[in-house]
């Protein structure tokens, strides 16, 4: 219980201060942010966007971790557990597109452009949107869970390939890209201490909610399932 | 365990010639695709790389429409189980793989000759470069399109998800082949390729040991 | 003198959270006719799958013994002959062609004296070159019988053997079980009384409940 108030003021915290602490030119007091030429007021999205892209790689990884364990143990848990975690990584990659969406458009003047980051995350839209579907098809558990486990087996070891191919065909963005020049990784160089802790503490906090969130979906499915057999049985 | 596996080939392909339904649907659908891409251009004139674009969206397309009937057929007809019963996992994956090899190569050599003959804007400049990247992105196609025709078979959904399933998986190996084909078009040397060429080969490396390690999982319930 | 034995070790199998038997244990080591028997959706089908190597078991394992010696599941199907309703051969394709795409695969010689003698045994002769699509299915169960035993099969499991046979067909059936049963193991899954009349010793599913 106490975590969760923990969590509960963590997040509020990151939350009220992330949206309503002051960017200024030189910041004197101890919550006011810097200001990043070029980002200007923008740069407030990076408390929110960083940690949905961050929850969607770590939920996405242990959603196919557990596939993995599934293939090896035959358990039924681990397919539920890999499951789970693939719902929570479809919500956080889709906030993750619309508030990196909505970024683009004030820094890059356009919703969508085929940078690699955006490249990336639209090709995770599609490999669980199909992992998805291909669940959905299937009535057997278990045929469902090997097969769904198989495939995101495939769909993991492809991911190298766009990591190699993408910066050849576009152009990034992103800070951080190959070609990038003139913003530099922002995290390092152009955070000052408070926003840097700020940015911190929100990591920390989303992935605090997205192993408590993982629980309880992974939870309410065993119990719907008993739920089920109960109600067929009489 | 080759000639086993080379059996299983033959007797598909000689169950093909009888039945021809994979053979009918590629035809048909290379000239469907084809001929859309005509009519939507209409008299434009459109610039070569975009040829090479649309060379690609037709392959693609014409592959998810037969190459699944590779273990589709089987698992319809429900003679799984009587090869199940005479043939490893492995022997099994290798015939039906030599089977979308060919069938794969049949396929986009028809499409190549065509889409040649048909868009004067298609011109390859370093023919060497394109017939490398083809035949290594054939081979790609064909083991990605088998592994994923052996999931849906056992789904059981058919048709509907077979392009859904397979287009994330080939995407990278599309894109570096789109990038590969539009070198061939402008005449770029081979050694400037080679980044692509790389990734196109150890793509099909890659996904041809995947689907071996993985396949025993897909075909023993 | 081949020697083979079966041997099932506290085997457990379930579909998701169902559970089909529980803690069966048998061992056949020597020639003979066994059966098993369970009302419908007692798992026989399932049962003979995990013998035949088909379908795995969530826990315990079958073991296969070659004069002693374990056999290696890649391998499995060349010692094992199958005959089951559910099983489909190639519709477009002949009996004789059926049976030669079928010693091919499995990597096994094509015998064509024992082919003939079973061709005939079970009345096909005149026929082995029609395709499997103008059979009866009685007829195509027999066509199941052939690919059953023309590879000299050590074990032969059959699933509900005489299901679409006529009194003859099932004659046939009969005499060649006995004849198996001389040097191999057959295992038969049935409900039928005659088919269990057969059986040396017999499994019970339902007593494998829980």
């Amino acid at each position: 219980m106490i975590w969760k108030i923990f969590l509960f003021l963590l997040l509020a915290f990151v939350s009220v201060a992330g949206i309503s602490f002051p960017i200024v030119e030189n910041p004197t007091k101890w919550y006011e942010f810097p200001l990043i030429p070029g980002l200007e007021e923008n740069a407030k999205i990076i408390f929110f966007h960083v940690p949905t892209a961050w929850l969607t790689v770590i939920a996405f990884l242990m959603s196919t971790l557990y596939s993995f364990k599934y293939l090896r143990k035959k358990n039924l848990d681990d397919d539920l557990k890999s499951y789970a975690s693939a719902q929570l990584g479809m919500i956080f990659c889709i906030l993750a597109t619309i508030t990196g969406s909505v970024w683009a458009k004030f820094a890059w003047g356009s919703f969508w452009n085929w940078d690699p980051r955006e490249t990336s995350i639209f090709a995770l839209l599609l490999i669980y949107g199909a992992w998805f579907a291909l669940r959905s098809s299937i009535e057997s558990e278990e045929k469902r869970a090997t097969l769904s486990a198989v495939y995101s087996m495939i769909a993991f070891v492809t991911v190298p390939f766009f990591i190699f191919i993408m910066p050849r065909i576009m152009t990034g963005l992103h800070p951080g890209s190959a070609d990038d020049s003139n913003a530099g990784p922002v995290v390092n160089f152009k955070m000052n201490g408070n926003m840097l802790l700020i940015f911190f503490l929100s990591l920390i906090g989303f992935t605090i909610l997205y192993f408590w969130m993982w629980r309880i979906g992974y939870k309410s499915i065993l119990l719907k399932d008993k739920l089920d057999k109960k109600l067929i049985r009489g | 365990m080759n000639s086993k596996s080379y059996s299983l080939f033959l007797k598909d392909l000689k169950s093909e010639l009888r039945t021809r339904y994979a053979i009918n649907a590629l035809a048909m659908f290379i000239i469907v695709a084809i001929s859309v891409i005509m009519f939507s251009v209409g008299q434009e004139k459109i610039s070569p790389g975009l040829t090479g674009g649309l060379f690609w969206v037709v392959i693609f397309f014409t592959a998810m429409s037969g190459l699944s009937r590779a273990f589709v057929s089987e698992e319809e007809r429900g003679t799984t189980l009587a090869l199940q019963l005479v043939a490893s996992p492995t022997t099994v994956f290798s015939g039906k793989l030599i089977f979308n090899i060919i069938l794969v190569f049949a396929m986009n050599t028809v499409i190549a000759v065509l889409y040649s003959a048909l868009f004067n804007e298609f011109i390859i400049r370093n023919f060497l470069l394109f017939l490398t990247s083809f035949v290594f992105g054939n081979i790609g196609l064909a083991i990605s399109s088998t592994i994923i025709a052996a999931i849906i078979a056992k789904a059981g959904a058919k048709g509907t998800l077979y392009p859904v399933l397979s287009f994330p998986i080939l995407l990278p190996l599309i894109l570096a082949s789109v990038q590969l084909t539009l070198f061939a078009i402008d005449g770029i040397s081979f050694e400037s390729a080679k980044f692509e060429l790389a990734i196109v080969v150890s793509y099909d490396v890659i996904m041809l040991t995947a689907s071996y390690m993985l396949f025993d999982f897909i075909w023993k319930e | 003198m081949i020697n083979y034995s079966l041997e099932a070790q506290q085997l457990n199998k379930s579909f998701g959270r169902r559970l089909i038997f529980n803690d069966l244990n048998f061992k056949f080591d020597k020639p003979g006719v066994f059966g098993i028997s369970g009302p419908n959706g007692s798992g026989k089908s399932t049962l003979v799958k995990i013998i035949a190597g088909i379908i795995s078991a969530s826990k315990g394992k079958v073991i296969h013994l070659l004069n002693g010696k374990a056999l290696a599941e890649e391998n499995l199907h060349n010692h094992i002959g199958f005959v089951s309703p559910y099983l489909v051969l190639y519709e477009e394709f002949s009996t004789l062609e059926n049976l030669k795409i079928f010693a091919d695969v499995r990597g096994t010689e094509f015998n064509k004296d024992r082919v003939d003698y079973l061709l005939n045994k079970f009345l096909l002769f005149k026929r082995k070159d029609d395709l499997l699509k103008t059979y009866s299915s009685g007829m195509k169960q027999r066509v199941k019988f052939i690919f059953a035993l023309m590879h000299f099969p050590q074990l032969l499991v059959l699933d509900e053997p005489t299901s679409n046979l006529d009194e003859e067909g099932k004659s046939s059936v009969y005499e060649i079980v006995k004849e198996e049963a001389k040097t191999n193991i057959v295992i038969i899954a049935s409900n039928e009384r005659n088919d269990l009349e057969l059986c040396n010793e017999i499994v019970l599913l339902e007593k494998y409940k829980n």
